[in-house]
């Protein structure tokens, strides 16, 4: 049996046209999808039962014991964090955050170590956005800036920008102009119109230069910016100009280098000055499929998108000091709940020896290299394939991921529900 | 079953024509009823002011525009926090507070009721989401058609049906409850960084104008029977001599519906300016309420500005554009594909500013010059021109011409000789204010019907108590008290259950969603309609059959049935 318009649980994209083939509950096959969403419906390696370690090894648990094991470590904890969260449903991580409330812990998504520098910079200057439907109708010029859609967002060009039809463009492909400025040559960069190869750490430079150029004062700058050639620099900023639609989408190539949040603010107050000739827009390009869901649920119920401390009652919010990273480098935490994402392959050494060393719970329905440092995990049924709930789209609009096959074991809202009600029993609520 | 009786209530309930009454209110399983056993539960009024619960008719409190004021302004959150303490969760913000800080807000205020004043179709699942988590008031959705393709298209072909289909299809699938315009027209110029200057503007490609939008929606809109008429943000928000475009958008109303207002303009206080720019401004209040005390057929919200703080947010993303670059913080837009904009900015209005002192001085007028206060409803489109929690204060401003002169007497010298407020000597009765804070608001959303905004037998148990007697106090002489009385009940009741006492949230909740669904004929309906559907999955960047808002969204939900003339 086919199902159609499924929504695949992978990248930010969050395309919602595949085509997934069921027999006997068993997923067969992938249509319209990108590798990333065939390799995520199609993986087999899922765990069956909740585990715990053991000397030496790993013994089956039950769902009852491994949810004791985790609420009592929450219960007993001081300084607990509740991290992860951009794997999962919406209604999961509002489940999480009244957990997080209630043990006065800290509760941060995987937004602190990719698209938290893009938060910053928006706290202090806004953000000058669309949903991606607008770029695909509309823009005639597109600027991938530090990231690389083809390997990483697989189906963005062809669903919102270079190869997409655009109602307002006769021939969408030949009509649009697209410009990669990355440090080294990506697959995106080969396809682009325009390749600008700025020297790795150059991009604030460039960002100034180009704002310069727009308000008219390219004579100030040199021949030359972070091996960028000034002609280059006036080449793409008339090409702005002339846009009768521009749109910015940058990634962790910009978030992540030298100049952090300082170049995401750099590139917002570009998209304002060049808002002052013609249309333009900027959106981060986000990587988890339901990453943005967590900073939208976090928001409206914590007032922050992401590390939030809870430990005086109120939500505090101190990037830096509230993020993950930071209470783990600092050894402050001592127990860990990870959700819907593996720091185990991402986090700084020192970190990941931290969580070894304290009580670990892993909520994950396969094993990654977090598995390495937990104490249990609780598999659960995969948001998307077997569960369903609610997701933000890298540009802000909400789906449903569906359920197309019926799940063997529960879903993160039910196990963190469980917990939740537990929590609340052992405190009298 | 549950019983509840409030004795000794001194009752302003305006729709059932009672004013000051002292009487008993008798609720069982969650309404009003004709009287209860001697089991019930009892609570002793002592004679204070008690009232429907509130309703505000535009606020904006959930969904995507709302959020992402909060995600983008920290320092809001910083500046308005509490801990979590018994069934109250830890609530952040002071101008756009986190759903629970605006719940509990709202309540400790009395207020059982409010519209959120846009939500984009395309993220109606977000606008529901936070609904849920908005547990003491029971919530409904403009839906904005301000620039929605499908319907420019039909009205362009003079096909007003086909509006009324696209609509009503749309409403259903979102959950949403009225149809919002935002500068009609201009968020779609908007696409393309432009606007519309007239109601005679052309839009861009889709070559019809916001006067042509204006009317085919009235008309599309009593053609679906909905409960609330069109719920207008007028174009040119915030520009000088704007009240132009208001008289003539009033001019093109006609009087179709005798339950209710044709046409409900929103936050107007925006819209009456005079003058040709920043320099020469003034107030156009008069001619404004000259309009309206002759069209019965418009309702209006003033729209108040207040001094202080605070954060603008409206679907009209060139009107932000506009204020950004005269305030030059920080600046956010957001368009939504086929359908609207968006924009925010933090602001602060200051006394000592000519503009703002005309602001402030404009909406006080349209309340004072509108003869009948069913026709002007007490709003500062929160939290535009001011955050919610900022009514009591307008309401002892209305109330007391005394206090009126007193904060006139800080506000920017020049302004007397730009408006006429000081002038005007009305003051504001106890009655009048119930009108404009409840049974205005229940009657202008077309919800009386359904129990809301009185408290005759079979109405909904949304009660007030506030700690005022008003045979003691006189409100023209004692602004102070009114203040501390409509800040803080001493008992909101919401479905029969007391949900705050004295500020503190006495539950957890659960509100009800109220939405509309119209019954659209199958050869009118959308659904069996091929082109709409290939221009749905061609233009749009969902598929069709992922955007209507699933069941799952709607926990405790009214549907409002309706019965389409097609």
């Amino acid at each position: 049996m086919k199902k159609c318009d499924v929504i695949c649980p992978f990248c930010g994209c969050l395309c919602d046209d595949l085509e997934i083939t069921v027999e006997d509950n068993r997923i067969l096959g992938v249509d319209n999808g990108c590798t990333l969403a065939n390799a995520k419906f199609m993986g087999k390696e899922r765990l069956t039962s909740p585990i715990r370690r053991t000397d030496g090894g790993w013994e089956d648990i039950n769902y009852d014991e491994a949810i004791r094991y985790t609420v009592d470590m929450l219960l007993d904890a001081d300084r607990p964090l509740l991290y992860g969260w951009s794997g999962t449903h919406g209604e999961a991580q509002c489940i999480g955050v009244h957990m997080c409330e209630l043990v006065g812990g800290i509760i941060d998504s995987t937004t602190s170590v990719c698209h938290g520098p893009s938060i910053l910079a928006i706290q202090e200057v806004g953000h000058p956005g669309c949903t991606l439907g607008q770029v695909k109708n509309r823009a005639d010029v597109v600027i991938y800036w530090g990231c690389n859609p083809l390997e990483a967002h697989p189906r963005h060009m062809s669903r919102y920008t270079t190869y997409a039809d655009g109602y307002f463009l006769d021939n969408a492909f030949r009509d649009r102009t697209v410009v990669v400025v990355d440090v080294r040559e990506t697959e995106t960069a080969r396809v682009a119109d325009e390749f600008v190869r700025i020297k790795q750490g150059g991009d604030y430079a460039v960002l100034s230069a180009l704002r310069a150029i727009v308000r008219g004062k390219g004579d100030m700058i040199p021949p030359s910016v972070a091996g960028v050639p000034r002609s280059q620099l006036e080449r793409i900023v008339r090409m702005c100009k002339d846009a009768k639609f521009g749109a910015v989408f940058f990634g962790l190539g910009l978030t992540m280098t030298k100049g952090k949040y300082k170049n995401i603010r750099n590139a917002i107050e570009l998209v304002d000055e060049l808002s002052r000739h013609t249309k333009f827009t900027i959106t981060p390009m986000r990587g988890h499929w339901n990453v943005y869901g967590s900073n939208e649920v976090f928001t409206w119920m914590t007032g922050y998108p992401y590390a939030i401390d809870f430990c005086r009652g109120i939500a505090f919010y101190n990037p830096g000091e509230t993020s993950a990273i930071d209470i783990l480098a600092r050894k402050e935490c001592d127990a860990c709940m990870i959700i819907g994402s593996d720091p185990g392959a991402h986090f700084p050494r020192k970190c990941v020896e931290h969580l070894a060393d304290i009580p670990t719970v892993v909520i994950d329905p396969v094993p990654t290299m977090t598995t390495a440092m937990a104490n249990v995990q609780i598999p659960v049924a995969v948001s998307g394939i077997d569960a369903e709930g609610t997701a933000y789209r890298m540009d802000g609009v909400p789906f449903r991921v569906k359920k197309v096959i019926e799940p063997t074991l529960p879903s993160d809202t039910e196990v963190l529900g469980d917990m939740f009600a537990r929590m609340k029993e052992a405190k009298g609520l | 079953m549950t019983e509840l009786l409030i004795r000794n209530a001194c009752v302003i309930d305006p729709i059932n024509d009672i004013c000051g009454e002292i009487m008993d209110i008798a609720v069982r399983d969650g309404k009003i009823v004709e009287s209860v056993g001697s089991g019930a539960e009892v609570i002793d009024a002592g004679g204070s002011l008690t009232m429907p619960g509130g309703i505000d008719a535009h606020t904006h409190v959930c969904g995507t525009k709302v959020n992402f004021g909060r995600y983008m302004s920290p320092e809001d959150m910083r500046a308005g926090r509490t801990a979590r303490r018994g069934h109250m969760h830890a609530t952040s913000g002071y101008s756009v507070p986190t759903t629970y800080g605006t719940s509990y807000r709202y309540s400790a205020m009395g207020y059982t009721t409010a519209l959120e004043g846009a939500m984009a179709p395309l993220e109606a699942r977000h606008t529901h989401e936070e609904f849920a988590y908005t547990p003491l008031q029971d919530m409904m959705a403009n839906t904005l058609f301000d620039g929605n393709w499908p319907v420019m298209q039909a009205i362009h072909d003079g096909d007003i049906k086909r509006v009324a289909a696209i609509v009503g299809w749309t409403l259903s699938a979102v959950k949403g409850f009225a149809i919002k315009l935002t500068n009609p027209g201009g968020t779609e110029a908007w696409g393309w960084g432009k606007d519309v200057s007239s109601i005679r503007d052309v839009v861009p490609h889709f070559e019809v104008t916001p006067a042509e939008i204006i009317r085919a929606m009235i008309e599309a809109n009593e053609m679906l029977n909905l409960p609330h008429s069109v719920h207008l943000h007028c174009n040119c928000l915030g520009k000088p001599g704007n009240y132009e475009t208001t008289l003539e958008t009033f001019d093109l109303v006609p009087n179709t519906n005798d339950k209710r207002q044709s046409l409900y303009a929103t936050h107007v206080q925006f819209h009456a300016y005079g003058g040709s720019s920043w320099r020469d401004i003034c107030s156009r209040s008069e001619e404004i309420c000259r309009a309206i005390n002759q069209k019965p057929q418009i309702v209006m919200d003033m729209g108040q500005v207040m001094f202080g703080k605070t954060t603008t947010m409206t679907a009209d993303g060139p009107m932000e554009f506009n204020l950004y670059r005269l305030y030059h913080n920080k600046w956010s837009n957001h368009d939504v594909e086929l359908e609207t904009g968006s924009g925010i900015i933090p602001v602060y209005y200051n006394r000592k500013n000519l503009v703002n002192s005309i602001m402030w001085a404009i909406g006080l007028e349209l309340a004072l010059l509108t003869d009948n206060p069913w026709q002007c409803i007490l709003a500062t489109d929160n939290p535009n021109g001011a955050p919610f929690v900022k009514y009591p204060e307008i309401i002892a401003l209305l109330m007391s011409k005394r206090y009126r002169n007193g904060v006139f007497q800080t506000v920017h010298p020049d302004t007397e000789h730009n408006v006429p407020l000081a002038a005007l000597d009305r003051e504001l009765t106890w009655k009048e204010i119930a009108i404009m804070t409840r049974a205005a608001p229940a009657k202008a959303l077309g919800i009386v019907d359904i129990g809301k905004g009185h408290l005759g037998e079979g109405a909904d148990a949304d009660i007030a108590i506030y700690p005022l007697n008003i045979n003691e106090i006189d409100p023209a002489k004692a602004p102070e008290e009114v203040i501390r009385a409509f800040g803080q009940t001493d008992y909101t009741i919401k479905r029969g259950r007391v949900v705050c006492c004295r500020g503190t949230c006495m539950v957890d909740g659960e509100n009800t969603t109220i939405w509309v669904n119209p019954r659209i004929s199958e050869n009118h309906s959308m659904d069996h309609d091929p082109e709409f559907a290939r221009n749905f999955d061609k233009n749009y960047t969902i598929r069709m059959r992922n955007y209507p808002v699933q069941e799952e969204y709607l926990q405790r939900n009214l549907c409002i049935e309706t019965e389409a003339r097609l």
